[in-house]
């Protein structure tokens, strides 16, 4: 099965382990993957800030970018629902409204495409260790996806997994949120610190570079010995 | 009170509700309690997502025929002898019920929990008229007595304040002598507030639901008071926003259901009050003379537009109770009498961009707010929809914003651009470097790290490690 990958600039940036986790993992549940170069921002940062007229370039960009592929997918769920809300921002658009919805029928989030699409529950990931798990806003909310992460983790052996408390409640990220509004964000982050500390868990796990820049560099700057990683590094250790 | 509650910066505003550690206990319980009690509510009525779709078709259908409804609503009340007043704005409106109460020479009057004349301001008109103007709702009692401290939730709008805090004010302005039990503090007002209702001349209510078809209007309360505000006084007025109506008690039922269970997980709350005019020659109570007050104040300018959704509000506050940024803030942060995201998408609305422009930009988009809404306003993407208009056609966004949203906008839509930027980051950013992390942040970053690390750029992006991996037959 071929798969593009779109890998976020996040992940490009300042998560390349993220992105490399992600090609392993899905090559060894057989797809083949490419990259197409040409991909850039997904255009959020700017759309969720008012300026769709300047997303919109970024837009155009990436479908176009993608218009060949057969199944698109992203190790970030938030980015992955930036594809799926295209064809909102191009309604009416008699070129561009039609491409958009295409582009969105075969866009996945990662957990989503490797339990719906490759039917595959258990990737034979194995990790020691006492973890929780951040449902990220947008992947669960926007996306709808909310099973997919929890049927994977489950099957990761050695995994001690515990809930997180107040789980559905956003991190404070909100991209230009957590800068524009930092005061309220910096509570937001510091109650979801609490919570995984309330866990007693090693690892943060989640599946939005987004969010776990924000709640890791809080861990960090706080100096608590909790490790973040990213879902797709979870089910790419053995 | 007007809508505007505050003179101070955003950020000032902001910052007091965030080192207010009691508002924030009691918003943070509240929230928990009532997110539980209203999850509970709604999985036991069944089928939720049915019911809120035909919520939200019931309240699309009355915004798309409202010119219908309301001629309906006021022939009939007119039939049942009542008076209806449109008021476009609220001058308008005031200026007509200051006119009733000259007419009635009245002294005293009494008034059951209602949005929309605080809106308007009503009160304070009122006051300036030498009437004694006396809140009856708990919530609403309580803030009026501590010296007019503004409503910080729309359905709890005394919220912010915990029972030791509400003793308090009972000490100072009643000469309350008891402890800061519920129900002791709730006896001690039912007892002050019993006297009043039956020295009245003029009884004053908000509005929940209008019902066209009868001409009836409804009241949803915990508390029994609008039972008395509108029974005993001889003259009542109801103020309502010119959306609030439903065609047929059919309607009104449906939406109750999703009212109480969303704003306070009841299944019912202990009262539901529907009233039809003024009394007949039979009935032993209710008022001699009925006015319906119904109130545009901006929103017949909302109704055709992008925000129209907004209208579909029927004042449940469960997306109140469900905002993160809320739990934090509190309601006053919000510089209005419609705080969390429903008061973000609103008050800019009601009360111009010029007043309220942060307020939809408090929300990280979460879209815990769209999820709860029982009549699904689609509330995080009207906000990022105020966001939209404040950049391309109020062109309020700060200039340093513009530009680099500019800039983003040639980077990231050409993959050159792109390639030669991030390409160049972590030499750019190298000067800032403290191992793998970024502490002390420049520019934009700035505000980033204050807060927490940043990580420094791959030295090897991605895209670098896959062509890398291509190229080299893996």
């Amino acid at each position: 099965m071929r798969v593009s990958l779109f890998a976020t600039c996040l992940v490009d940036l300042f998560q390349s382990n993220v992105g490399k986790a992600t090609v392993e993992l899905l090559e060894r549940l057989g797809c083949e993957i490419d990259f197409p170069e040409s991909q850039v921002c997904c255009g959020q940062p700017a759309y969720n800030s008012g300026y769709t007229k300047e997303s919109k370039e970024a837009m155009k960009r990436m479908i176009d970018t993608f218009k060949d592929a057969e199944y698109i997918v992203c190790p970030s769920g938030s980015c992955a629902f930036m594809f799926h809300e295209y064809q909102h921002v191009f309604k009416g658009d008699p070129v561009w409204e039609p491409k958009a919805k295409k582009l969105a029928q075969k866009t996945y989030e990662l957990t989503q495409f490797i339990v719906d699409v490759l039917k595959v529950e258990d990737v034979g990931a194995r990790l020691e260790g006492k973890a929780t798990y951040h449902t990220s806003c947008h992947m669960t909310r926007l996306l709808g996806v909310k099973e997919a992460p929890m049927k994977l983790l489950k099957n990761v052996k050695g995994l001690d997994f515990t809930e997180l408390p107040g789980k559905e409640q956003c991190c404070g990220f909100g991209g230009t949120f957590s800068v524009k509004m930092a005061q309220i964000s910096e509570q937001m982050v510091d109650e979801k610190v609490c919570h995984v500390e309330e866990t007693d868990a090693d690892y943060l796990i989640g599946a939005d570079a987004g969010c776990l820049m924000n709640i890791g560099g809080r861990i960090d700057r706080k100096g608590k010995p909790i490790k973040v990683l990213h879902i797709a590094e979870v089910l790419n250790s053995r | 009170m007007p809508m505007k509650i505050s003179n101070e910066q955003f950020k000032e505003r902001v910052s007091k509700g965030i080192h207010d550690d009691f508002m924030r206990g009691a918003v943070s319980s509240a929230q928990d309690g009532m997110g539980v009690k209203r999850r509970i509510a709604a999985e036991e009525l069944g089928n939720w997502e049915d019911w809120r779709s035909h919520g939200e078709e019931i309240r699309q259908h009355v915004l798309e025929n409202l010119d219908y409804y309301l001629e309906q609503l006021s022939n009939n009340v007119a039939k049942r002898g009542g008076h209806v007043f449109f008021a476009q704005t609220k001058e308008e409106a005031n200026d007509y019920i200051r006119g009733i109460v000259r007419e009635k020479q009245a002294k005293k009057i009494v008034k059951s929990k209602s949005m929309v004349t605080e809106e308007i301001s009503l009160n304070h008109v009122l006051e300036q008229e030498g009437c004694e103007v006396i809140e009856t709702d708990l919530g609403e009692y309580i803030l009026q007595i501590d010296d007019h401290d503004p409503p910080s939730h729309i359905v709890v709008p005394a919220l912010h304040k915990n029972k030791e805090q509400i003793r308090d004010v009972f000490t100072e302005k009643l000469g309350y002598t008891k402890t800061s039990k519920p129900e002791e503090l709730a006896a001690h007002a039912r007892e002050k507030l019993r006297q009043e209702y039956l020295t009245a001349d003029i009884g004053i209510t908000g509005c929940n639901f209008a019902v066209a078809e009868t001409g009836s209007f409804s009241l949803v309360t915990n508390e029994g008071n609008a039972d008395l505000v509108t029974a005993l006084p001889k003259t009542q007025i109801t103020v309502m926003g010119m959306e609030r109506i439903v065609p047929t008690f059919e309607e009104m039922e449906v939406l109750v259901s999703l009212l109480t269970r969303s704003a306070v997980g009841q299944k019912l709350t202990s009262y539901i009050t529907v009233l039809t005019g003024p009394k007949e020659e039979l009935n032993v109570d209710g008022p001699e003379e009925f006015h319906l007050v119904i109130v545009d104040n901006g929103r017949s300018n909302i109704l055709g537009g992008e925000f129209q959704s907004v209208l579909q509000c029927i004042r449940c506050a469960a997306c109140v109770n469900a905002c993160p940024v809320y739990r934090h803030v509190g309601g006053h942060s919000y510089g209005s009498i419609y705080a969390g995201p429903i008061g973000a998408v609103l008050s800019p609305l009601l009360g111009g961009y010029d007043e309220f422009k942060e307020l939809p930009y408090a929300s990280s988009l979460c879209g815990a707010c769209t999820e709860v809404c029982p009549v699904k306003i689609p509330l995080h993407n009207l906000l990022l929809k105020h966001r939209e208009v404040i950049v391309e056609k109020e062109g309020k966004a700060p200039i340093s914003e513009k530009l680099a949203m500019k800039a983003f906008g040639l980077g990231a839509a050409s993959p050159t651009l792109y390639k030669i930027g991030s390409k160049l980051a972590p030499t750019a950013m190298s000067p800032f470097k403290d191992g793998d992390k970024i502490s002390k942040g420049p520019g934009p970053l700035k505000a980033w790290t204050e807060i927490r690390e940043f990580p420094a750029p791959n030295k090897e992006r991605f895209r670098d490690w896959f062509k890398n991996r291509e190229e080299g037959g893996k």
